[in-house]
Parts: structure tokens; sequence; C-alpha cells
């Protein structure tokens, strides 16, 4: 078997869980040791490099991050990634200074972006200190996108959004609001250098059941988010039913409390383990006392005398296989559930009314636009889709990442360059050892547990729709969970030809993830012959070059470790260092720079 | 910070033996030996047979002398039994406390300094009562806590750190174990755990006195050009002369066979051991032939390594002095002390 090459800079960024997981690849260990060293405003210019909205995303992320943490090999929770990120962005101080400037003069390539979301503000982000002039069209009056329309204040504050707004106009972005784009084929005759499309998935999926036209109170959720947020709604009913288990479910029944409802049921068709929500979100609607009810499909609305009164549903049994996937399903019986209004949180699609068959993008057969995965280009030349306008309803981390792909491509479309010839990553190897027993991060394996966030209490949080829930960390908390993190992107490195062969690390490793053993044709063969073999997808064993005394390898396996650094510190010759894997991830700016970085 | 710990982690889906404990519940106090010491490979091998074999930890004693690898009693198996000796006089405690408690399991740690220069006598006297214990030499040929001078195991010729050679011919641990009648005789090396964990499993469930010659390099003092104990020269000359497994009576014993190449030893406990045969014509239930083995591989300066011999038939200290089986803090005090009168007559009997 061939050994490890860990110069390929995916090695040890799949190691890192957490920016693997992240679709932006945030550095989340090195942001976390910022904060530790009190440095709230480096972490927090360190997070916008990639993410471009921590204090936004360090409340309403999705958070891919926390489930693929190491520390859930051996503890139940996660760190807390998303709250340490808010932390950054509560404490930040003055930082504006050290944001992307405007630059002195523009280069005259101007670029349209309409949907003024997290897609087209991260495209203007990265291409108006470049030069270019960006306009974003909006056709609400307030930017933001979903981020404003359906997320709702008490979950993130309107000056949070707006502050991380204005860092990016500040650019000399230019907003229009209230000017929706109505012809595709009219923009393409401007003349702009580049148009991207960033429209999101504003079209909520409805439910044509008996009755759904005949009452004014059944409501689209997104619809009727963005009506609460805009103030044009301003109350319902006593008795809310949301059909769905979504995240967008779980506002629009907070929400309902808000305005004035008493009980709030969330129904959903299958069990909790089918639920979309994401499970914080869930927790956090429960404290509410909203009841999430299983098990029921809905199957007409009822009216009496023109007027909503209930909903008729079919209580459902479901028989599941091994996998927990659902194998057979029946109907047990039928039962009616009062209500005053009712709203259908079952999903979104893209829809792009605006776009003429003939403009010339072509669409697929379930009408979404056809995108190059890598590119973000339409089928027009110039012509680009980020968000969930690109592949449907994602969320907003992922918008984050389409801007800076297609930002890239924009910048690439506007030199005449190949789109596709991209800076690859890369990979910087830093030294962390600072004397016996002292290293440039905390090794020290913490046990604490996951801190726990503050909530406003229940009575004082429905005064107002804009009461934030979510208090953010004390400085005690902070302490505590930011020594959580195993700093995974401090990597073990080994320098086969030094060992010999001693064992000392093997014996001081607290999870035994190390063994010295004869190589082997393949990693298979060489997991069988490991004691600890478990897998985890995607970690790899770290396989070295053939040891000087014996000829064995030496085997880590990257599943188990924790990065506490004991090998490197046991070891007599300095075989095993612990170096921190900086990955250059690269965005627009970068683009024109020859690489200058050296590998490991 | 300025020195470390090893933490405490339980791992998901951690093995566990047949008492429900981890590996890691068989360790001890953080090593305080040098980065890179044999004796830290050994420690981990003897906490890890411990485990396998399922021994409760507070029913194991660890004795030991003094000497780097003497201290190694600490870093293992918390919770056990524990008295770090006068130097060279481990032997003797070790056999006091057998004789008081037999049902408890005994593992003596001890180096080349402790057992064959001041300890020699007391050494070679406890393995020819066969006291019931393993005793683990860890050997690495200097005396590393008095800064690298040689030791009685140091070979002829073998340099010391600044290159004066030595001139003494040294004391073979085997050998000497052969010649006064020990029953259970092996040799393994700190960086060979895939021996040296079922030879200590085998050594703790051998009826006897039990010796593993352990080479354990010394990473500070004896691991340079020109030592015939450094990492590198054991690797080199290491010669593999036999395979032992304790399998222990609860196991399906008789399906393992290959007669040829297995040969069983049948243990007390109803445990066997499975020799494997790693070299033709040799038996180590033969002390002749395991004593010409040794001589052959010296005249080739290799390092015959492995269970070289094993006798399950001699008694044991306590069968050949008749004692008492009972632990003595488990028999009544009117039993263990029955009066006055009793000793005048006991007395009467001698005069």
């Amino acid at each position: 078997m061939k050994p490890t090459d860990t110069r390929n800079p995916d090695y040890f960024h799949k190691v890192v869980d957490c920016q693997w997981a992240c679709p932006a690849h945030t550095p989340v260990p090195a942001y976390i040791r910022l904060i530790a060293q009190g440095q709230y405003g480096d972490a927090y210019l360190l997070n916008r490099e990639s993410n471009v909205f921590p204090g936004i995303l360090g409340r309403v992320c999705d958070r891919p991050c926390e489930p693929a943490c190491r520390r859930t090999r051996v503890e139940e929770e996660p760190v807390a990634i998303c709250r340490l990120k808010r932390v950054a962005a509560d404490h930040r101080g003055e930082i504006e200074d050290k944001l992307p400037k405007k630059p002195e003069k523009t280069n005259g390539k101007r670029i349209a972006l309409i949907g003024a979301g997290p897609a087209s503000f991260t495209v203007a982000n990265d291409l108006a200190p470049l030069g270019y002039e960006c306009t974003i069209f909006e056709k609400l009056d307030a930017p933001g996108g979903l981020m404003r329309s359906n997320i709702p204040a008490f979950r993130l504050p309107e000056q949070v959004l707006s502050e991380e707004l204005g860092y990016i106009l500040d650019m000399g972005v230019e907003l229009k609001l209230g000017t929706p784009v109505e012809s595709m084929k009219a923009l393409l005759d401007e003349g702009w250098a580049a148009i991207f499309v960033g429209t999101g998935a504003p079209k909520g999926k409805n439910l044509d059941l008996q009755g759904r036209y005949d009452t004014d109170n059944i409501h689209i959720g997104i619809d009727w988010l963005e009506s609460v947020a805009f103030e044009h709604t301003k109350k319902i009913g006593k008795q809310v039913l949301i059909i769905g288990v979504g995240n967008t479910a779980m506002d629009c029944c907070r929400t309902s409390l808000r305005l004035g409802a008493d009980t709030v049921k969330v129904m959903a068709r299958k069990p909790r383990e089918f639920f979309k929500a994401s499970v914080w979100e869930l927790e956090d609607a429960e404290e509410e006392n909203i009841e999430i009810v299983v098990n029921h499909s809905p199957k007409a609305f009822v009216l009496e005398k023109g007027k909503l009164v209930g909903m008729l549903f079919e209580t459902m049994e479901y028989e599941l296989d091994a996998k927990g996937r659902i194998e057979t399903q029946r109907v047990t019986g039928e039962v009616t559930i009062p209500c005053d209004d009712v709203i259908l949180a079952i999903g979104q699609e893209n829809a792009f009314p605006w776009i003429e068959a003939d403009a010339g993008i072509e669409f697929d057969k379930w009408q979404i636009p056809m995108i190059d995965e890598t590119t973000f280009q339409s089928t027009i030349p110039g012509v680009f889709f980020g968000g969930d306008a690109a592949f449907g309803p994602k969320n907003i981390i992922w918008a984050v990442e389409h801007g800076h792909q297609a930002a890239i491509s924009i910048h690439k479309h506007c030199q005449g360059k190949m789109l596709t010839g991209r800076l690859p990553d890369e990979l910087e190897m830093v030294a962390t050892k600072m004397g016996m027993f002292e290293w440039r991060y905390s090794n020290s394996y913490d046990n604490s547990d996951r801190r726990q966030m503050e909530h406003v209490e229940l009575v004082k949080r429905f005064e107002k729709l804009d009461v934030e829930v979510e208090l953010g960390f004390s400085a005690e908390q902070i302490a505590t969970e930011v020594e959580r993190c195993l700093n995974c992107d401090i990597q073990t490195v080994f320098d086969a030809p030094l060992c010999e062969e001693c064992d000392a690390c093997i014996d001081i490793c607290p999870v035994e993830c190390l063994s010295i053993a004869p190589t082997a044709e393949t990693e298979g063969e060489l997991r069988n012959s490991l004691s600890v073999s478990e897998v985890e997808d995607g970690q790899a064993l770290y396989v070295s070059d053939g040891l000087p005394l014996t000829g064995r390898v030496m085997i880590k396996d990257e599943n188990v470790c924790l990065h506490c650094g004991l090998c490197a510190e046991r070891c007599p010759t300095a075989a095993w260092d612990m170096q921190e894997g900086v990955i250059h991830i690269h965005h627009a700016e970068d683009q024109d720079t020859t690489s200058g970085r050296t590998g490991p | 910070m300025t020195s470390f710990v090893k933490p405490h982690i339980r791992r998901k889906n951690e093995p566990v033996n047949e008492l429900g404990l981890v590996r890691a519940d068989y360790d001890g106090a953080m090593s305080t030996l040098c980065a890179g010491c044999g004796h830290d490979s050994v420690t981990a091998s003897m906490a890890r047979a411990f485990f396998e074999l399922s021994i409760k930890p507070h029913r194991a004693v660890k004795v030991s002398g003094i000497g780097c690898s003497s201290k190694t009693t600490a870093y293992f198996l918390r919770e056990a039994h524990g008295n770090n000796t006068v130097h060279g006089r481990m032997p003797s405690v070790a056999t006091g406390a057998v004789a008081a408690n037999s049902a408890l399991t005994y593992i003596g740690v001890s180096g080349d300094g402790d057992s064959l220069s001041i300890g020699l006598g007391q050494f070679v006297h406890a393995m020819r009562r066969n006291v019931n214990m393993l005793y683990v030499l860890e050997n690495n040929g200097v005396y590393g806590l008095t800064k690298g001078q040689f030791s009685a195991s140091a070979d002829l010729g073998s340099l010391a750190k600044r290159g004066a050679p030595n001139e003494m011919p040294p004391i073979d641990p085997v050998s000497l174990a052969l010649s006064v009648g020990a029953t259970f005789v092996a040799r393994g090396f700190s960086g060979d755990r895939e021996q040296l964990v079922p030879l200590i499993k085998a050594g703790l469930k051998h009826k006897g006195f039990g010796l593993i010659d352990v080479i354990s390099p010394c990473v500070s003092f004896n691991d340079h050009k020109g030592s015939t104990k450094s990492y590198a020269h054991t690797y080199k000359y290491y010669h593999k002369a036999v395979h032992a497994d304790y399998v222990a009576p609860s196991k399906d014993i008789k399906v393992c066979y290959d007669e040829g190449e297995i040969m069983p030893v049948e243990m007390h406990d109803g445990g066997v051991i499975r020799l494997r045969k790693l070299e033709k014509g040799f038996d180590p239930r033969d002390r002749a032939a395991a004593m010409s083995a040794l001589a052959n591989a010296q005249k080739e300066d290799e390092i015959l390594t492995g269970l070289l011999h094993i006798d399950e038939t001699h008694p044991d200290m306590h069968a050949l002095n008749k004692m008492e089986d009972r632990p003595l803090n488990e028999i009544p005090y009117a039993e263990l002390n029955p009066g006055g009168a009793k000793l005048h007559e006991l007395q009467k009997g001698f005069r």
C-alpha cells in the first residue's frame, strides 16, 4: 500500500470534520482559537472571509458543521460552533477599517445581481472591492431576501441583518429596492458585463384539498412570514395549525404565538425521525409549548358557513424496516382538529416567471434552470445562478458558497478567461511546538459538557415580535465552550525516517488510534490487522513510509484521533509533530495571483 | 502547561473485557520515565495482558525493587496492591506476600541492576522456590537512573554512550533461570507487543515462578551505535523461536490443535498454553533443548525470544511446603492463633 499523500490539501482538510462539512469551508478551529484568546474581531474577520455573514449565521445557520464535529466521537454533543460564531460577532468591536474597501476607481464592468439575498450579496462582497460596479435589484422594500422575509426577528434581529448587509453596500454596491426585474430579455439587452440570478425559491408549495379556496384563513407559510416581516399581517386566530414540520414550519408556529394565537399545533404526516426541521429548532418550538402532532395526514379543510373551523386528518400507522425506512403505511382512522387558521409549510420551489421561454436559458423537465455545478453558469454565457435559485432550496451557507463560486466565474468571464481554470485549494503547514509540553494551542482534553444557551423567559419573549430569544453566551460559557474544541486542524504529521519504533506514541495515545504493523495491499486489509478499526465515513488511515528498522508502517486511524498531541509530546525523536494545516480556499480576489504558497 | 497527563476518554463502542472494564481501567499514574523508554511499552503490555485476562485490578499485587524499571509499578493497574521495596529485595517481599495470600495474582517488576547485581541472590532463590508469581525483568544493560553505567547484563564489547567498551562477561538471566530449575522461562522485547502480551498472559497463568526477560532499550543512555541493547540492534538480531498463546479454560480448546505445529501445554487452571514452533526441532518443554538452543543463538549473536522453557509439572512453593491454601486473612483468628497451650505443645515436640 502506498503511503498517504498529505500534500493533497483535501487529505488534512477532511480531517477537520467541521470545516469539511461547511459548504463555505469556514476554518472553525482557527476562529475558535482566536475567540479563546479574546481576539473576537479577528475571529469575526476570519469567519467573514469564508461565510461573509458571521452575525447572521451565528444565529440561524443550518450548522452542517455540528453533526460532523469530532467531539461527537467521544461525547453526545458537538462543540457549539454556531454559538461561538455569534460570540465572535457579538464582541467583534470596531472592525470596519479591516473590511474590504470600496476601490478608488471602478473597472467599468457592470454586474447585475437579481434578488437581494445572501447569494447576490456574497457575489457583490467578492467583486465590488475588485472594481466591479455591482447593482442589486430587489422587488421588496428592504434587502436580505429570505433572511429578512422568512426568518423572524426574534431569531435574527433586524439590526444584525442590516449591519452585515451594510458592510457590503459600503463597498460601493448599488441597491435598487422596490425594483423587480420583469424581463430577462430586457435585462440582457441592457449590456451588463454579467448577470447573476439569486432570486431564491420564492414559491411556497400549495395543498390543493377540498375547501382550500373557500376561505382566507389558509396561508402559504413563506408568503405569510414575509407579510408578517413587512407588517402587513399583524394578527392570527386563536387556534392555528401548521402543516409540515420543516424549519419554515417552526418559524410559522413560533410567529403565530407572537401574533396572538393560544394553541398552535404542528401537524406531521410521519413519525419524529422523519422531521426535516433541525433538532434545535424543534426544541426551541417545544420550549414555547408548541405541540407537534405526528402521524396525521391532511385530508380536507372543514368549513362551516364559509368560515374555517377545522381540518380533517387521516391518522396513519407506519411499519419501518431495519434501516428505519418506511416499509408499509396504512390509514387507521380520521379525526377533525378545530382551528381558526392553517399555515402551509410543506416546502418551496424555484419560480422564474420573469425569464421568457425564448430568452435562451434552458430549463430541465422540472423547470429547474440548467446550471453548471462548478461555474454556476447557465446556458447563456455571462448569466449565472446561485443560492436557492440554482439547484432548489438549500440554506444560507450554501447560498454564500454559491456566491463565492459565481463571483470567481464572473471575474474570469469578464477577463475573457476560461471559467474552469480556477485556483485549487492550497495547504500550508505551520509549526505549533513552543517548547517542552508547550504548544501553540490548548491541547489538553477538557471533558466539559456543551454549554446551554440561555433564553429570554417565556413571558417576556412574547411581548413583542422582535424580542430575540437567545441571549448569547456568557463569559464563563465562552471560556468553557472554546476548550471543548479539539483543534482538528492541528494535524499529526509523521516523519518516518526519524522513527525508531519504541511504541511510546502507541502507549500514550488515549484513544488507541496508532499502530505499527506490516504493510498490506489495501486499506481494508490494513484495517483488519488493527485492534481499533472503527470506520467513520470519509475518514482514512494515515499510512507512513516503511520505518527504518523493520520496514513496517506507522498507521493512524484519522477517525478516532483527538489531536491531543501526546504522541508528539512522547516521541523521543520528534518523528511525530503537531502542525497547523492551514487550508487556503481561494475566492475571486485570489484568482489573479499566481500561487506563492509552498506545500508541506 | 508544565507537564501533561493522559486523559481518560471513553470512546463509543470501546472494547470491554468480561468484567465490563475498558483497557484504560488498567492504566496507572502518568509515567515519568524518558520519552521513548522501552519500559513504558512493557507497562502498556502488562496492562493489556491483565485487561485481556479480565483480572480484577484490586485482586492483583505489584511488587518491585529500585530502579527505572521498578518505578513502573506505579504506571499500571492503579487499583492494585503494590509494594516498592528495598533495592534487590523484591523477591523476599513477594515470597512473604504469596505465603500470606496465594489467592491474588502477583507480578514483580525489576531490572537488570536490581535483579542481576544487588539482588542476584534473592532472584535465584525465588526461582528455586518456585514462588507463584510472574517476574518481569526489564533488561536494558545500563544503570539508567544513575546516568548510564554498564550493568551486569551488558554484553562483552558493548560500547557505553561515551565509547568505553564493556570488558566483563554478562549474566544472562534466561541461562541462569534454566540452570536453577525455573519452570517458566521466556524472553521478549518491548518493541514486540504481539509476542509480549501473550507471554505475560501465559506467565500470569503459570503456576509457579515465571520469568520474562524483556529487552527494553534505554533511550537516554544505551540506544546508540555500538550498544547491543538499542532498538536498532534488538530489531536487527531479534529471533523468535516460539510463540505462546494462553487459551482460557472457558474457550473451546480442542478445535485449535494442529499437532506438530502447535504444542499444547495444559495449565493448572484448566487453560492451555499453545506453543507455536517457529523453529524446527525445538521443544520448550525440554530444558536441555532450551539450553542448547540458547547456546547456539548466543554463538550466532542472535537474541532468542519467546517462551523458551515451560514445566507445569513441578510443584510451586505452596505445594512443596504443604502450605495453607486459604489466605491468612480468611482464616478465623482462633485457628490462626490457637493460644499459648498449643504453642507450648508444639515447642515440646522440638525438645
